[in-house]
């Protein structure tokens, strides 16, 4: 029978390394969720003021990280930005400034669609109590938004997990890469490696994303009771 | 007992409302006393709900001055924390928040906004509770309680705060019929009380029973006001008389 290829991962240091790599995806995914949330908030938050300027600078902001492709946006910020402003970036860094601008961008919107989507009585009620503002968004709106923002958040974790595999293109040794490496050297050793390398990697990305989409469900479930 | 002898609490002197530029309010002139209670009556559209939210400063004003005590509602650093505070409001679709226990909805307001001792809150709210017969559901949520239940909670985060006036508007609009009973009777009982209400409603046999006072707005304007049975058996003007005909079959 034809060797499936999934010795090859236990070659050598082979295991470890594409661990090391998946460390590498985690890390940049996970510090632009959580720069891009905090920043998303804000945006969300700036989002349903009444003031033109600022709705039409945020509009502009989203669109630009709707419209234009993520890799593009890697390729802008590591061969253009350093270039014309003359300094020096890592892949890695890069990586998380583009990603948590993506998600500041799109967090910003989930917020604000969860803060709409919330009935105006509410506001009113609040208001009838004597609720400041901050305390009307603390104690009132925001923690009915969050149960509203679960779904929209977890998809674009997962999504933000998923797309780190761009990184590759500027330089970053994620796991593909990693993944790339051992199937290349061990070509004539493992002429299957590639079904058993990128299998495994398939596997990796799903014991990240898919514990995000269990707490997300639990989530819904125990607010829903 | 004659209450215009009262305190005036609430004067309200020549209020207009526009909602892009088509007049709701033209000029309602209106003194509240202590204790009294005021049921207002009117066709759908006439500015009666519109009039209560311009009590407690929901809506702002487009002319003429409303005055809690010598709380003026126009003036630039008019204080709108004290005036909610001091005005209670409940609304048709009995607005608890359902993210909160009925425990914490109540004491929301008396604890962030009053800064209360939170025993003594307690107390009180557990004291109201069990006067409107739901102190059993002080841990449960918004949504497992009946209409009227909500209602009634609503009621009760309004009182736990001492208001000294409560806004109900059209409280009873959205309950099925069995459960409007119930809300009434919490209501008739805080008029009995001597609370100060201002309350817009349709039930007609509840507006002669509760109020002191009933006021017959049309068109934005107060066209008829009287004592509830000079209103109901013999109503002055042409309007009001159509109005009560279209309750009787």
């Amino acid at each position: 029978m034809q060797n499936l290829g999934i010795d090859v991962i236990f070659q050598g240091k082979n295991f470890q390394r594409l661990f090391e790599g998946l460390l590498v995806t985690a890390e940049i995914a996970f510090i632009s969720i959580i720069i891009g949330s905090i920043l998303g908030i804000i945006i969300g938050l700036s989002r349903t003021t009444k003031s033109k300027a600022i709705l039409f600078i945020n509009r502009i902001y989203l669109e630009a990280f709707r419209i234009i492709p993520t890799l593009v946006w890697l390729f802008i910020f590591y061969f253009g930005v350093t270039t014309a402003l003359n300094i020096n970036l890592s892949g890695e860094i890069v990586s998380i400034i583009v990603f948590s601008l993506w998600g500041a961008a799109e967090m910003g919107d989930i917020v604000r669609g969860a803060l709409q989507s919330l009935p105006k009585h509410q506001i009113e009620s609040g208001k009838a109590l004597g609720l400041n503002y901050f305390q009307l968004y603390w104690y009132v709106l925001i923690p009915q938004a969050i149960r509203r923002m679960i779904p929209g958040t977890i998809n674009l974790a997962t999504r933000m997990i998923k797309t780190t595999s761009l990184v590759v293109l500027i330089g970053v040794i994620d796991v593909v890469k990693i993944g790339q490496q051992i199937i290349e050297t061990s070509r004539f050793e493992f002429p299957t490696a590639s079904f058993g390398v990128y299998g495994f990697i398939f596997f990796l990305y799903f014991i990240i994303c898919y514990p995000l989409s269990q707490i997300s469900k639990n989530l819904e479930n125990k607010w829903n009771k | 007992m004659d209450k215009n002898n009262n305190p005036v609490l609430l004067e309200i002197q020549d209020v207009h409302k526009e909602f892009d530029d088509k007049e709701i309010l033209k000029g309602i002139n209106l003194s509240l006393h202590t204790g009294e209670v005021l049921v207002v009556l009117g066709p759908s559209g006439c500015g009666k709900s519109t009039l209560l939210r311009c009590l407690n400063g929901l809506e702002t004003i487009q002319g003429g001055d409303i005055k809690f005590k010598d709380m003026s509602f126009t003036e630039k650093k008019a204080n709108w924390q004290e005036i909610h505070e001091k005005i209670g409001m409940v609304f048709q679709n009995y607005e608890l928040f359902p993210h909160m226990t009925v425990i914490e909805n109540i004491l929301l307001g008396p604890l962030k906004v009053q800064k209360r001792n939170k025993a003594e809150a307690l107390a009180q709210a557990e004291q109201l509770l069990d006067r409107v017969g739901l102190l059993d559901r002080k841990d449960s949520y918004p949504r497992q309680l009946s209409g009227g239940q909500k209602q009634r909670i609503a009621i009760v985060r309004a009182l736990c705060m001492n208001p000294e006036i409560i806004l109900f508007d059209e409280v009873t609009a959205s309950l099925d019929p069995e459960m409007v009973r119930e809300v009434l009777e919490v209501i008739l009982g805080l008029a009995k009380q001597g609370m100060t209400m201002v309350i817009v409603t349709h039930e007609m046999g509840f507006a002669q029973s509760v109020a002191d006072r009933i006021i017959f707005m049309d068109e934005g304007k107060i066209c008829e006001e009287s004592e509830p049975n000079e209103f109901f058996t013999n109503p002055k003007t042409e309007r009001a008389k159509h109005f009560l005909n279209i309750f009787q079959f």
